[in-house]
């Protein structure tokens, strides 16, 4: 046991950055606390990979402070990284040197001690499931092997902070359900983790959120309390012809927006108690027979689509 | 009514390299206007049966026919009548919009006199009317996407192959997006969509899931959910969820569990621990839990069920 228990172990306050004339990041807030999985959620160009990389110190901020547990990420960058273990999307895996070398190698970048490093590599590989491939040249290996073995490299020193950029991309969900369970056990032993991800489904697995758009945060909170700040109710109607649904009830009264699905239909209301009935005799009238219309539980993406769609559907 | 061909037939196909067979006797039949998900973990083949069904890949056994062509005897006519787009490396990003629909216009041998219209089509479809003398390098991602797949069905493809198509783009450009992909059924286009977010999956009619080069589940997304996982399942909320999941692992009755969010996903067979015992279980172990509550699987829970059994050289992650 080291010093005190830190509160906070990421601070960013009043952060921003141009890129010429494009405001990449705008004024951003936010606080991790040790054992947090905060997400950094938004589409591409959002300005998630240009916060990870302020916050790991390899991009200097125009405006606003980052501290690392307790350490100015912009005054003291050397002290800050010992702190931190960052994976940038492309993690710098040596192609032509096996799984074993490259642990070796970040082991020996980050002064891990021998026996540490040899005990926390076998404990890694295991549960990433690739003992078996040790002896593999990285470049060799499928690209959900190497995110696992760039997350590896990046946890072969124990560290405070874990900065994760788009961790997941390419990977299948069997291994990402795996990666998780690495993530929440490092939470539970006091990690503060950050990442950044497109993938409003894969969001919900954070303990809390920053939902990004155009370099600004416009809603932070957990999963829970982002989805109840959804506007109105999500319905579920099944039908074998979802687009002939959706036209009949697209624009009604009371309907606040549509999704045609695969084999239903979403639909947000703003009063499910009066819609529901409203519905189904609409439905009816149109001869589609009784539907069976059912509340569905709201994703992150309809969150995002209900606060922030500029409202051009029908 | 007429009989109307299935868009893509797939009889046997099989597709070996060296002693690893990729691609191991599948069969599947699409009809037209359909959008059906392709789903299956990494190196299960679905990349080689769509390069074989582009007419890219010679299979090694089997047949399969894409808009009426033998993608083995025909692949050149296979590869004139498909559209392909992937989220990435489409489009040139120094070139304009127009350049953009120029180039694939001529490398998709679309008539001289029908050019014209096919690119108003795209641009149209893409919502880049105005901006059609805009380097694509400087457009939001949607509008991107809408681009990319106006490049796609330029030369009026019957059949279109989507990879991920919509990784990374803004959720409302992402949905106006799917809305296209069905529009473009409902005139009989057929799309087969390769994913790996189950969300994506969502949009499809049916779902096929493929795992080690065969054919594990095909049903539209309910008719995946409703797929027996061996037990039902429950969700819980614990602390701390990595211990429950470590003491759960090897409990009888417990099938599986999974840390979901910031909850756990348990299937419980009959006959061994039932859904009220387990918060006292784990009470008894240090674990707080609240009681489990039923819940409908995700496409998500179902895939790694049927996937995870076969899945020999898996780890923890």
């Amino acid at each position: 046991m080291s010093g005190n228990p830190i509160e906070v172990a990421v601070r960013v306050q009043g952060l921003s950055k141009n890129f010429g004339t494009v405001q990449a990041v705008r004024n951003v807030n936010f606080s991790v606390s040790p054992g947090d999985i905060f997400g950094l959620v938004g589409p591409d160009g959002a300005g998630k990979t240009t916060i990870m990389r302020m916050l790991a110190g390899v991009l200097s901020p125009d405006a606003g402070s980052i501290a690392v547990d307790g350490v100015d990420v912009s005054a003291n960058p050397e002290q800050a990284k010992l702190r931190l273990s960052y994976m940038p999307q492309r993690f710098g895996l040596y192609e032509d040197l096996t799984v074993a070398e490259n642990i070796f190698f970040y082991g020996e970048l980050f002064s891990v001690p021998r026996t540490e490093r040899i005990a926390r590599s076998k404990e890694l590989l295991e549960a990433a499931g690739l003992q078996a491939f040790r002896r593999r040249l990285a470049g060799q290996l499928s690209g959900g092997m190497k995110q696992k073995l760039g997350l590896i490299c990046a946890l072969i020193h124990t560290p405070q902070v874990l900065l994760l950029d788009e961790p997941t991309t390419g990977v299948d969900p069997v291994s990402r359900r795996d990666f998780w369970a690495i993530l929440y056990d490092l939470r539970e032993r006091g990690v503060a983790i950050v990442l950044s991800t497109a993938y409003m489904d894969e969001a919900e697995r954070c303990t809390r959120l920053a939902l990004l758009h155009t370099g600004e945060i416009r809603l932070c909170d957990t999963p829970a309390r982002i989805k109840e700040a959804m506007p109105g109710t999500l319905l579920a109607i099944s039908s074998a012809h979802p687009r002939f649904l959706r036209e009949i009830i697209a624009g009604k009264p009371g309907v606040l927006g549509t999704l045609l699905m695969g084999d239903r239909i979403h639909v947000r209301v703003d009063d499910p108690a009066r819609r529901i009935p409203e519905l189904q005799i609409l439905l009816a009238d149109q001869g589609v027979g009784i539907a069976d219309i059912v509340r569905a539980e709201p994703g992150i993406e309809d969150v995002f689509v209900a606060l922030l769609g500029q409202g051009n559907k029908s | 009514m007429t009989m109307v061909e299935p868009a893509i037939i797939i009889q046997g196909l099989t597709k070996r390299f060296q002693d690893f067979t990729a691609v191991d006797h599948l069969d599947l039949t699409i009809n037209q206007g359909e959008i059906v998900g392709f789903i299956g973990p990494n190196g299960a083949g679905k990349s080689t049966t769509i390069r074989m069904l582009c007419g890219l890949l010679q299979p090694t056994e089997g047949q399969a026919f894409v808009a009426g062509f033998n993608v083995g005897r025909q692949p050149e006519a296979v590869r004139e009548h498909i559209g392909y787009m992937s989220q990435k490396f489409s489009l040139y990003g120094d070139l304009t919009v127009r350049e953009n629909l120029r180039f694939f216009g001529g490398l998709y041998r679309v008539p001289r006199h029908d050019r014209g219209e096919r690119m108003a089509f795209a641009i149209a479809m893409a919502g880049l009317a105005g901006r059609e003398d805009v380097l694509v390098r400087t457009l939001a991602s949607g509008w991107k996407q809408r681009l990319a797949l106006g490049c796609a069905i330029l030369h009026r493809p019957p059949v279109l192959f989507l990879d991920e198509p919509t990784s990374g783009v803004e959720p409302e450009a992402r949905r106006q997006f799917w809305d296209l992909i069905h529009e473009l059924a409902a005139g009989g286009v057929t799309t087969l969509v390769s994913t790996h977010y189950m969300d994506e999956a969502e949009y499809c009619n049916r779902v096929a899931l493929i795992n080690r080069g065969k054919l594990v589940a095909i049903g539209s997304p309910s008719e995946l959910r409703g797929h027996q996982l061996g037990g039902e399942l429950f969700e819980m909320d614990c602390a701390p969820l990595g211990a429950a999941l470590k003491v759960l692992t090897d409990v009888p009755g417990v099938e599986e569990a999974a840390i979901f969010g910031d909850k756990l996903h348990i299937v419980l067979s009959a006959g061994g621990i039932t859904a009220g015992d387990l918060p006292g279980f784990l009470g008894a172990r240090g674990i707080h839990a609240d009681p489990p509550r039923r819940v409908t699987p995700s496409l998500e829970d179902v895939f790694v069920h049927l996937v995870s059994g076969s899945h020999e050289t898996r780890g923890a992650f």
